[in-house]
């Protein structure tokens, strides 16, 4: 939006979310006065898309529903081809602050860090989060933290920000299912950097989490197999 | 075992003519049946050649050639599968970046039409 300090936008992938995404847009417009705001509608089947248009976003409308990574990398895409310099994705259920967005592109611009994550676990930050969601975070961070090299405290926050370095890797390759944690792996074997900075969450506003308890043995399942294979995935020579 | 070298012989002529008559219809494109006819030639030549049978089963160490019959359908089948998944993931790959083209386009053309309507004013 300012071009001395690097254009951005603000993307909120949403999936039936007619009774939170309005609130969530008029949110982000709120806390980031002037900031282009992207819903993008996983092919909504309620007025997601009309709601959002309402509340002064702009809507990229998927004809097929892609799930959550294919949702969030459309933006991505579009983000990249209109040249924005910075994106930071906020969920479209209420569940993220948008208080936290302006530390998230503050960090982004200051920092050499191509990924900025909204982080519950670090000092400043909160959120209640069910016994069930914390081990699932704690085994990840353990699991992430040979990996990464580093400790990322909240991985599977989807409350993150990206440069267009990152934005160029993820437009062309990104998970396309639960892509938090993947994605960082795809960062790490680019050898780009990311931060977490405090942030809280709240209970999401409506509507119910897709991740049920039989889902999240799936899940559980399927971020590790997707971690594996990009840990031995060869990409290209990495950056120095 | 001779009844069920006879079911295998009928099941692969069955398997056969199936296929052949969802090519006729278009229900199955060419190159997905190639896989189906060669299994299904493959399993009925085994099942009428007690010899290679016998050569199949002492080469697995089935000790049985009935078993060395299911077995080898089986892996006939498994591959075929595998084959599957990996012709239905690259679909899910190209479904998913037409689906985001289209919708990249669908805004594109959204946008240079409100812009059309309001000249001078940027999306920003």
């Amino acid at each position: 939006m300012n071009s001395s300090t690097g254009r951005f936008l603000v993307i909120i992938p949403a999936y039936n979310e007619e009774a939170a995404v309005g609130h969530v847009v008029e949110e982000v417009r709120r806390h980031v006065p002037g900031a282009p705001v992207l819903v993008v509608d996983d092919c909504s089947s309620d007025a997601t898309v009309l709601v959002a248009r309402q509340a002064g976003a702009q809507v990229l409308a998927l004809p097929n529903h892609l799930g959550l990574g294919g949702c969030v990398q459309a933006g991505y895409k579009l983000a990249y081809e209109l040249g924005y310099d910075y994106v930071v994705r906020v969920d479209g259920d209420g569940q993220h602050d948008p208080e936290c967005i302006p530390t998230i592109l503050e960090t982004l611009r200051e920092t050499s860090c191509e990924m900025v994550i909204g982080s519950r676990f670090v000092p400043g930050g909160g959120g209640r989060t069910s016994v069930a969601r914390r081990l699932g975070i704690i085994f990840f961070r353990l699991l992430l933290r040979p990996i990464l090299g580093k400790t990322v405290h909240d991985p599977t926050s989807g409350l993150v920000g990206v440069n267009r370095a990152a934005l160029s890797v993820f437009s062309r390759s990104f998970p396309l299912d639960y892509p938090e944690i993947e994605a960082l792996v795809v960062l790490q074997r680019k050898a780009f950097q990311f931060v977490e900075v405090p942030c809280r969450m709240r209970p999401r506003r409506a509507g119910k989490s897709t991740i049920t308890a039989l889902k999240s043995i799936y899940y559980v399942l399927h971020v590790m197999l997707g971690v594996f294979v990009n840990v031995l995935k060869y990409d290209g020579p990495r950056r120095r | 075992m001779d009844r069920l070298m006879d079911v295998v012989s009928l099941f692969s002529i069955a398997l056969i003519v199936t296929v052949l008559i969802s090519l006729r219809r278009a229900h199955i494109r060419v190159e997905y049946s190639v896989g189906w006819l060669a299994a299904a030639v493959l399993l009925l030549l085994l099942s009428r050649s007690v010899t290679a049978l016998d050569w199949l089963a002492g080469m697995l160490g089935a000790g049985n050639p009935a078993l060395a019959l299911l077995l080898s359908s089986f892996c006939i089948f498994l591959l075929l599968f595998y084959r599957f998944s990996i012709s239905i993931s690259k679909l899910k790959d190209a479904n998913t970046a037409l689906t985001q083209r289209l919708a990249i386009l669908q805004h594109q053309i959204e946008t240079l039409h409100a812009e059309s309507k309001t000249p001078g004013q940027d999306q920003d």
